[in-house]
């Protein structure tokens, strides 16, 4: 357990410099409150530490406060209203705050729906209350890019929680056992490698189909590799450890071995990796919506906003396509300042430096 | 250990790769719920003897390991069968599209070269000062700016507002053509800046460390002049780990294409991929899955064994 850091301690990486104060130390020092806990005091000491150095970041606390904003835009944008064949309160609203300023289906919100040629498709730039001016078929673009971000950032967060309930088992069981089980696992991850993320997901659309299962089914085949490898190494190197020879002199099962003593001493990289991958998820996904193979054209996912106009973009209509493309960025912005953040906060030695190249390959 | 010897070894780990990705490419089409010959009949109703006639056609007779080695031995020798959809020989199709796609993507590796590494080098040189700053951020911007969006904003400034451009690539010209040339500089640049972002960080972190080991401050004791020092000692030693950057940089850039391609209505083989797999065209999206794969895994193999001819200590 650590106590409250005082007002007077230097800090500087995990070296504390403190006065010679007895009952101080003696209340810091792990051994003196140490219990028969079956928890972890080692990983979750880690993980309090890395919080209080995340919330001293101001540059990822302000990634943080954005995607936040974004998730709640997102969720209020319109009612919910739970489907009939829902287990409990079906039909019921759930939510009924309605931020966004029109109905993102509604055609004529501005100046009426028009049958779209190059004359009055100039007519609708941003005024008024609907900020982002109207798309191809006269729809509130800011109703839609608030809405949309229901399909956008569910799938980020979705596909990557996915991802992890793959990637772990596999990574943890390839690293533990070794032998035969590891080089097949580690053998499939290096061969789903050779091809990029995205192509990778292209070929599992063109055999799944498209659709918003679908389309979350491609990423998490993509999405789990990183885990499995990152898991993998950080086991090799764990499982050395005196406590884990303990545990296993003291006829501990492996399940328990791994899931107590081993992935909370693994987790750091699994973390941070877990975060920048939101933003690239998130990223492959509107890339996939605009080519054409994502969700269907009438839904308000952002990439598929672009996809619809993107003639129209090219000829000038630029607002209806910058702003679902600055949605994308921000949030991605977002994320990297978020996953910079955890990666010092749990590294406070590393350089700093290297963190901006995203989680990206 | 010899270069050969290191060459042959890290040769010999490439097979089993390139037949775990031809076998992953192959057992796609196994892997859709339902018949094959439906996709290639484009579920259209036949009489028994035709059906027979088109199974034996696609080898869809024989057992699978015999179809897979079948689809595997044609495919070394270049011949993926015909597409589906226009009746052509796949190769002939993809040979029509990749010179598109090379060129596009020779460009944008020379755009990403020509930039990132004098602006790597020159933020590592002032590094903590504001030029660092400022290539700290334009890395941020250039990593979350989605490449679709960006290709579309360049299109609407050089091509709609400034005219510079034509809105639709001049295919009638060929590629080798002055007026393609100058059009693929777009897509060059929009794929370019992505992978430029990574590869400056990348430059500087590996500028920075090499700027702190002792022989610079050797150098610079013994009175060599500053750039001397930087273009001599400094850069060389930092290239080496840039090199092997350099090869994630063509998945990067393939990855691009594919999606770039679109932007541009681009006559290239992501276009076509894209494209096909919208109609179901099996044999040409199993044909383009398999190269790109092939390429990724060769890109991987000349990275490491650049790296280990420039950096010998690689090879133990």
């Amino acid at each position: 357990m650590s106590s409250e850091t005082s007002q007077r301690t230097t800090e500087r990486g995990r070296i504390r410099v403190t006065g010679f104060d007895v009952d101080r130390v003696e209340s810091r020092d792990p051994l003196s409150s140490w219990e028969p806990d079956l928890q972890s005091e080692e990983g979750r000491g880690r993980l309090e530490y890395a919080w209080k150095r995340f919330r001293r970041n101001h540059l990822a606390l302000f990634g943080a406060a954005t995607i936040g904003f974004m998730i709640l835009l997102a969720v209020f944008s319109r009612p919910i209203q739970l489907p009939s064949s829902f287990p409990v309160l079906a039909g019921q609203t759930v939510q009924p705050f309605s931020l966004a300023p029109a109905d993102p289906a509604n055609q004529d919100v501005i100046t009426g729906y028009r049958e779209p040629t190059l004359e009055n498709v100039l007519t609708w730039p941003p005024t008024g209350l609907y900020l982002f001016g109207a798309d191809w078929a006269g729809r509130d673009i800011l109703s839609r890019v608030m809405y949309g971000g229901r399909w956008s950032l569910s799938i980020g967060f979705i596909a990557v929680a996915m991802a992890l309930l793959v990637g772990i088992p596999l990574g943890s069981v390839a690293g533990y056992y070794g032998g035969k089980v590891d080089e097949l696992i580690m053998r499939i991850v290096d061969m789903l490698y050779a091809f990029p993320f995205i192509v990778l997901a292209i070929a599992v659309i063109a055999v799944l189909g498209r659709g918003y299962w679908e389309m979350i089914l491609a990423l998490v085949v993509v999405g789990w590799l990183p885990y499995a490898r990152i898991i993998r190494g950080e086991i090799l190197s764990v499982k050395e450890n005196e406590y884990v020879t303990a545990a296993k002199a003291l006829g501990s099962r492996d399940r328990s071995i791994i899931v107590r003593h081993i992935l909370p001493n693994a987790m750091a990289p699994v973390i941070v990796q877990a975060t920048l991958s939101i933003g690239t998820t998130v990223l492959v996904a509107a890339a996939l919506g605009f080519i054409g193979l994502g969700l269907s054209p009438a839904s308000a996912e952002w990439g598929v906003m672009l996809n619809v106009e993107q003639d129209a973009i090219a000829r000038g209509r630029w607002w209806a396509g910058l702003f679902p493309g600055l949605a994308i960025f921000v949030f991605v912005m977002a994320i990297n300042l978020v996953g910079d953040g955890v990666r010092d906060a749990f590294d406070p030695q590393g350089d700093q430096t290297d963190s901006d190249t995203g989680g990206l390959r | 250990m010899s270069l050969q010897r290191f060459v042959l070894k890290r040769g010999l780990i490439t097979i089993p790769l390139l037949l775990g990705i031809s076998l992953l490419t192959f057992g796609m089409v196994h892997a859709i719920p339902g018949d094959p010959i439906d996709f290639i009949t484009l579920f259209t109703d036949l009489d028994p003897q035709t059906e027979m006639e088109i199974r034996a056609e696609y080898g869809l007779d024989q057992p699978v390991y015999i179809q897979y080695i079948d689809w595997v031995t044609s495919a070394a020798t270049g011949d993926f069968g015909r597409s589906i959809i226009t009746r052509d020989p796949v190769i002939d199709e993809i040979m029509t599209r990749l010179p598109y796609t090379l060129v596009m993507g020779i460009m944008a590796f020379g755009v990403t070269l020509v930039t990132a590494i004098p602006t790597g080098v020159i933020a590592a040189y002032y590094r903590n000062t504001k030029i660092d700053q400022a290539s700290r951020v334009f890395a941020l911007l250039g990593i979350a700016i989605p490449n679709f969006l960006l290709g579309l904003l360049l299109l609407l400034i050089f091509a709609s507002w400034l005219d510079l451009f034509p809105i639709l690539p001049p295919t009638d010209q060929g590629i080798l053509s002055y007026d393609m040339l100058v059009y693929t500089l777009l897509p060059a640049i929009t794929i370019g800046t992505g992978s430029t972002a990574l590869l400056m960080r990348l430059m500087r972190s590996s500028m920075v460390e090499e700027l702190d080991k002792d022989y610079v401050r050797t150098a610079r004791a013994k009175g060599l002049p500053e750039r001397t020092v930087v273009q001599k000692h400094v850069l060389r030693n930092s290239l080496i780990s840039v090199v092997t950057v350099a090869a994630i940089q063509v998945a990067f850039i393939i990855s691009g294409s594919v999606v770039v391609e679109i932007v541009f209505s681009y006559p290239g083989i992501g276009r076509l991929l894209v494209n096909r797999v919208g109609n179901r065209d099996f044999p040409v999206i199993q044909a383009i899955v398999l190269l790109i794969g092939v390429a990724v895994i060769l890109a991987n193999f000349v990275a490491d064994v650049l790296y280990a001819y420039l950096d010998p200590r690689i090879r133990y």
